[in-house]
C-alpha cells in the first residue's frame, strides 16, 4: 500500500506494508539513518523522533498510524532549541559511542521546547526513557542546563 | 579485555598463534594447515596488507595538506572511549601541531603500514604511547629539518610551537604549510629526539577535547547500522536458541512469501534470510518454520549450574583445580586459628551496547571489502580470510566507530564478521548488511562468565589474615592456556602481604555456554571478592576500612594504592560522618595498570541500595586527556552499576531469559550518581582508562550496604530477578 508521510517538511510517498514500523521507513526507505534502532520495543530511546513536536519511539508506531503528523528527525530538527542543545552537547564533550545521543538530543529539544528552566527532577522525567550504555547522564544533565541557560539570554 | 597486544613482539606472536589455532576449530581445511604451518600463519597476517594505507611522507599515522589541516590516522577503534583524540594528541604533542587544526580519521585494517591493530585490555594509549610520540617527533624533526637547510641555521635553535616553525635569533617563521614541501623531502629520524614529560603542553590539559562530539550530536556520525550501498540486501539469521544446539531442518515456504525476502539459506551458525529492507527480513525470519537438533545443547538452567558450581568448589565432582597462586606452606597444613569463610556467586552479563552486532561485507572473486566496527581488525581481518578461502591482504576492513561495544565487538572467533562474510560469499558480487536484533546480541553469549568463589582467611590476633585460600569457578574465556581471566584481581593481592600462605586454586569447567570478554573482564567480579571480604575483614577486627587497607599497602609497598587511598578519603571527607541514613563504601582495585578508588555514598531504599554521589580517585600514569579520563570513570562508573543493580543474564531449560532491555534494564538517567573524578599526577607512562572504572563501584556500593544493615553481599545483582522485572522504564 502507499502511504503519505510527512518527514522534516517534505512530503514522501512510501510504498510499504502499513504495520511496518516508522523507524524502518526512515532508515531504509528515506535514508534518514541518524535515527537510530537499538531494541526495537520502546525502552531505549535510540529511535525517539517528534510527531507533531512529541518526542515519540518510531520503532513503536506503525507507518499506518504516522500518515498524520508533522515527522520531525535528528537531520530536520532546526530551531533556537537545536541550536543551543547541540552547541552545549559539543561543549561538554557527551558523546561517547555517540549512538543513542540522536535521540537524547530529540528528547531534550522536545523537554526545552515547553520548559524553559527544566529542573534535575524535569530532566530526569523526559530523559529516562534514553537510555546510554556508555552513561553519559550527568554530561547529558549538565548539557540540558547549560542549553536553557542560552535560551534564557536569548529571550 | 585481555592484554592482546603486549609489546614484546614474541609474546604477541606466541598469544597470535595460541589465538589462531584455538579460534579455527571446525573449519577443517585451515586447522590442517595452521596446525602445520603456525609460524607461516602468523607470518601471513604480519605480511598482510589490506586497506589502502594511503602513506604520506609523515609516515603511516600523520598526513599535513596545504589547506593547512593536520589529519592523524587513528589506529585503534573508536568505541566511545575517545581514543581518536587521545592518540591524536600524543601526535599533536610531539609534533607541535595547532590542536585545533587537527582532525582524525580511523584506519583501514593493515598490519604492515599501522602495526598489530586490536583494541583491548584498555591498553591502546599504553602500546601506542612510544609509537604515537615517535611519529610526531619524527614529523616535527623533518619540518625543524627543512627551516635550518632554508634559513642556514642550526637545528637547534629553531622552536615549533602550534604549526609555526620559527628562529627566534633571526626573527624568521613559518607556517607547516609554508614548508610542507621542504619536509615531505627530508629523511625521517628513527630515533627523534622526545618531549620531557615536563614540557608538554598539550597532554594533560583540558584542551584534549573529543574531535566527534559534533557528528555524534547531529545525527551525522555514520555507524555500521547506517551503511547503505547501491544493490545491497539486509540479512538476518535464525540462530539456535540454545547455546551448542545446530540446525534439524527449516521450511522457508512462508518466509519466501514476504514481500521483500529474497533468499533464504542454511548457513553454519543458523538459517539466514536476506531481503531488500531490514524489516523484511525481520518479518522473513519470524515466518520460518525451524526445528533445532538440541542432542549437543546445554539444556541446563543457571540455577542448577550455581549450584554444579558450588559443589566444583566443594571438591564434590570431577573438575580437576589448577593452581593460580600457591605462596608458603601449602594447602595441606591445616587451619590455626580463627578462620572466616565468605562465598559470591556472579552471574552471566550481556554486554548489551547500543549498537547491536552489525556488519557489511562483499566478496568478489578473492577480495572481501567488509564495512565495521571492528575492534580486534587484524583477527577479523584474518578471520574473514579464513572464512572467504583468501588471503589476509585481499580483505580490506573499512573500521567505522562503532556504537559501543564493551568487548562483545572485541572476540577472537569474530563471530558476527565472520557470518557476514559466510552470506557475502554466498551471494557473491552483492552488498550484505547483517543486522542482529537486540534479542540476537543478547541471546548470542560471548557473556562475562558466571562465577563462584569460596575463600578462607586465615586471622591473626591482631584480625589481620594469615593465611588465604581461595576457590574459584569459572569458565575459561580462552579455548588453549591457563584460565588468568578468571582470577586476575586476585592473584597478587596485595591484602595477601600479611599472610604467610595462599593457596589459590582455579576450577574451569567447560559446556557449550559461550563466554567472553566482557569491560573490566575478570575484574568484574574478582575486585568484590576482594574488597568486599577486606571490608568485613576490617569490621571484625573493629577497624575503619580506610585504615585496615593501609596495613596492607605499606607492608606490601603498594605506594601507588596508598596515593589513591590517601587522596580518596580527603576527597571524600571520609572521616566525616554522613547525616543519618546513608553511608559511605570504599574500594579500591588495580586493573589493566590503573588504580582506581572509589568511595560511593549509598542509602537503603525499600531494600535497594540508591547511590547519590561517588567520589573516584585514578593513578593512570601521565594523564593524557583529563576530560576523558573523567568521561570514562563516569561511563565505568554507570556501567557497573547497571550489572550491580540488575546485570543477570539467566537460562530456563537452555533458554536466555533476558533478551531485551525489559528483562536486562541498564541504568537510567534518574538512577546515575553524581560522580568527581581526581587525577594522581604522575610521571609514569599512560596506563588505560577504558575498563578500570567499571570494577570497584560494586563492592563500594556493597561495602556501604554493610555499613548501613551489617549485612553482606554474597550474590550479585543487588535485585532479584521480579524486583528488576519491575523497575523496567515504561514509555
Amino acid at each position: 500500500m502507499s502511504f503519505a508521510l510527512s518527514v522534516n517538511g517534505q512530503a514522501h510517498l512510501v510504498e510499504d506494508d502499513g504495520d511496518t514500523p516508522l523507524l524502518w521507513i526512515l532508515r531504509d526507505r528515506l535514508s534518514l539513518t541518524g535515527t537510530k534502532y537499538g531494541c526495537g520495543v520502546a525502552q531505549c530511546g535510540a529511535c525517539t523522533v517528534h510527531l507533531d513536536g512529541q518526542p515519540k519511539r518510531s520503532c513503536s508506531i506503525p507507518l499506518k498510524a504516522a500518515t498524520s503528523a508533522q515527522i520531525t528527525t535528528i537531520e530536520g530538527a532546526e530551531g533556537d532549541e537545536v541550536r543551543v542543545v547541540q552547541a552545549a552537547w559539543v561543549a561538554h564533550d557527551v558523546p561517547q559511542c555517540g549512538f543513542c545521543q540522536s535521540g537524547q538530543i530529540m528528547s531534550a529539544i522536545a523537554l526545552l521546547r515547553h520548559n524553559r528552566r527544566p529542573t534535575d527532577q524535569d530532566i530526569d522525567l523526559a530523559m529516562s526513557g534514553n537510555l546510554c550504555r556508555c552513561a553519559t547522564y550527568n554530561r547529558i544533565r549538565v548539557a540540558i542546563h547549560t542549553a536553557a541557560a542560552q535560551l534564557g539570554q536569548s529571550t | 579485555m585481555s592484554d592482546l597486544a603486549e609489546k614484546n613482539p614474541r609474546t604477541l606472536l606466541t598469544r597470535r598463534r595460541l589465538i589462531l589455532g584455538g579460534s579455527l576449530v571446525g573449519g577443517a581445511l585451515v586447522v590442517g594447515y595452521v596446525a602445520t604451518n603456525p609460524m607461516q600463519v602468523v607470518g601471513a597476517i604480519l605480511q598482510a596488507g589490506g586497506g589502502d594505507p594511503d602513506p604520506s611522507a609523515f609516515g603511516p599515522f600523520i598526513r599535513i595538506t596545504a589547506d593547512g589541516w593536520v589529519t592523524i590516522v587513528n589506529k585503534q577503534q573508536e568505541l566511545g572511549q575517545g581514543i581518536h583524540a587521545g592518540l591524536a594528541a600524543i601526535v599533536a604533542e610531539e609534533l607541535d601541531a595547532d590542536w585545533d587544526k587537527v582532525r582524525v580519521i580511523d584506519a583501514r585494517s593493515n598490519v604492515r603500514a599501522y602495526g598489530v591493530q586490536i583494541t583491548a585490555g584498555s591498553n591502546s594509549i599504553a602500546s601506542n604511547w612510544d609509537l604515537m610520540r615517535n611519529a610526531g617527533a619524527a614529523a616535527r624533526a623533518m619540518f625543524v629539518d627543512a627551516a635550518a637547510l632554508r634559513w642556514d641555521v642550526p637545528a637547534d635553535k629553531i622552536i615549533v610551537r602550534d604549526g609555526i616553525v620559527s628562529h627566534p635569533i633571526s626573527n624568521r617563521s613559518a607556517t607547516f604549510v609554508d614548508l610542507l614541501g621542504d619536509a615531505s623531502r627530508q629523511t625521517p629520524q628513527q630515533s627523534p629526539v622526545l618531549k620531557q614529560p615536563r614540557d608538554f603542553r598539550l597532554i594533560g590539559t583540558d584542551r584534549v577535547r573529543r574531535k566527534d562530539s559534533l557528528q555524534k550530536s547531529t545525527g551525522a556520525q555514520v555507524y555500521t547500522q547506517d551503511v547503505q550501498r547501491l544493490n545491497m540486501l539486509v540479512a538476518v539469521v535464525a540462530h539456535s536458541p540454545r547455546f551448542g544446539g545446530t540446525l534439524a531442518r527449516f521450511d522457508a515456504t512462508d518466509a519466501l512469501r514476504v514481500k521483500g525476502v529474497v533468499e533464504v539459506f542454511a548457513i553454519e551458525t543458523g538459517v539466514a534470510v536476506l531481503a531488500e529492507t531490514t524489516f523484511a527480513a525481520i518479518q522473513g525470519r519470524a515466518a520460518l518454520r525451524i526445528e533445532w537438533d538440541d542432542s549437543e545443547a546445554e539444556m541446563r538452567s543457571t540455577d542448577e549450574l550455581t549450584r554444579y558450581y558450588q559443589d566444583i568448589a566443594a571438591g564434590r565432582t570431577d573438575v580437576e583445580p589448577s593452581e593460580f597462586q600457591a605462596t608458603g606452606d601449602g594447602p595441606e597444613t591445616p587451619f590455626d586459628g580463627e578462620v572466616a569463610e565468605f562465598a559470591f556467586d556472579f552471574p552471566y552479563l550481556a554486554h548489551a551496547p547500543m549498537e547491536t552486532m552489525d556488519c557489511v561485507a562483499e566478496v568478489n572473486g578473492w577480495d572481501v571489502s567488509i564495512t565495521s566496527g571492528a575492534h580486534l581488525a587484524t583477527i577479523d581481518q584474518v578471520q574473514a580470510a579464513l572464512t572467504a578461502r583468501t588471503m589476509p591482504g585481499k580483505v580490506n576492513i573499512e573500521v567505522l566507530p562503532a556504537g559501543g561495544s564493551f568487548g562483545r565487538r572485541g572476540i577472537m572467533s569474530s563471530d558476527y564478521l565472520v557470518e557476514c562474510v559466510r552470506i557475502a560469499k554466498r551471494m557473491e558480487g552483492r552488498p550484505i548488511k547483517l543486522i542482529w536484533t537486540r534479542e540476537d546480541e543478547m541471546a548470542s553469549g560471548y557473556y562475562r562468565p558466571m562465577s563462584h568463589h569460596r575463600v578462607w582467611v586465615e586471622l591473626g590476633s591482631d584480625g589481620f589474615p594469615t593465611r588465604w585460600r581461595v576457590h574459584t569457578v569459572c569458565q575459561s574465556l580462552l579455548p588453549v592456556g591457563p584460565n588468568l581471566t578468571a582470577t586476575e584481581g586476585i592473584a597478587n593481592s596485595p591484602y595477601f602481604s600479611t599472610a604467610t600462605t595462599v593457596d589459590g586454586k582455579i576450577f574451569t569447567p567447560a559446556f557449550p555456554v559461550i563466554v567472553g570478554f566482557w569491560r573490566s573482564v575478570g575484574h568484574s567480579h574478582t575486585a568484590m571478592v576482594m574488597e568486599h571480604i577486606i571490608d568485613q575483614l576490617a569490621r571484625r577486627a573493629g577497624r575503619d576500612p580506610a585504615d585496615y587497607r593501609r596495613v596492607f599497602y605499606e607492608k606490601a609497598g603498594d605506594n601507588r594504592r596508598l596515593a589513591v587511598l590517601e587522596e580518596l578519603c580527603r576527597r571524600a571527607d571520609w572521616d566525616k560522618p554522613l547525616e543519618a541514613g546513608w553511608a559511605r563504601g570504599l574500594a579500591i582495585h588495580e586493573a589493566f595498570g590503573t588504580v582506581v578508588g572509589q568511595v560511593a555514598e549509598v542509602r537503603m531504599m525499600e531494600e535497594r541500595p540508591v547511590v547519590r554521589r561517588v567520589v573516584s580517585v585514578v593513578d593512570c600514569g601521565i594523564a593524557v586527556a583529563p576530560d576523558q579520563i573523567a568521561a570514562q570513570m563516569e561511563g565505568g562508573i554507570g556501567f557497573g552499576l547497571s550489572a550491580a543493580f540488575y546485570g543477570e543474564v539467566t537460562l530456563q531449560d537452555g533458554l536466555v531469559q533476558e533478551i531485551n532491555f525489559r528483562q536486562y534494564p541498564i541504568l537510567r538517567m534518574n538512577e546515575m550518581p553524581a560522580v568527581e573524578t581526581h587525577i594522581i599526577k604522575s610521571a609514569n607512562k599512560p596506563t588505560g582508562m577504558g575498563e578500570p572504572g567499571v570494577a570497584p563501584i560494586a563492592p563500594a556500593v556493597a561495602n556501604a550496604v554493610l555499613a548501613l544493615t551489617g549485612e553482606a553481599t554474597q550474590r550479585l545483582p543487588f535485585l532479584n530477578r521480579d524486583a528488576r522485572n519491575s523497575a523496567g522504564f515504561s514509555v
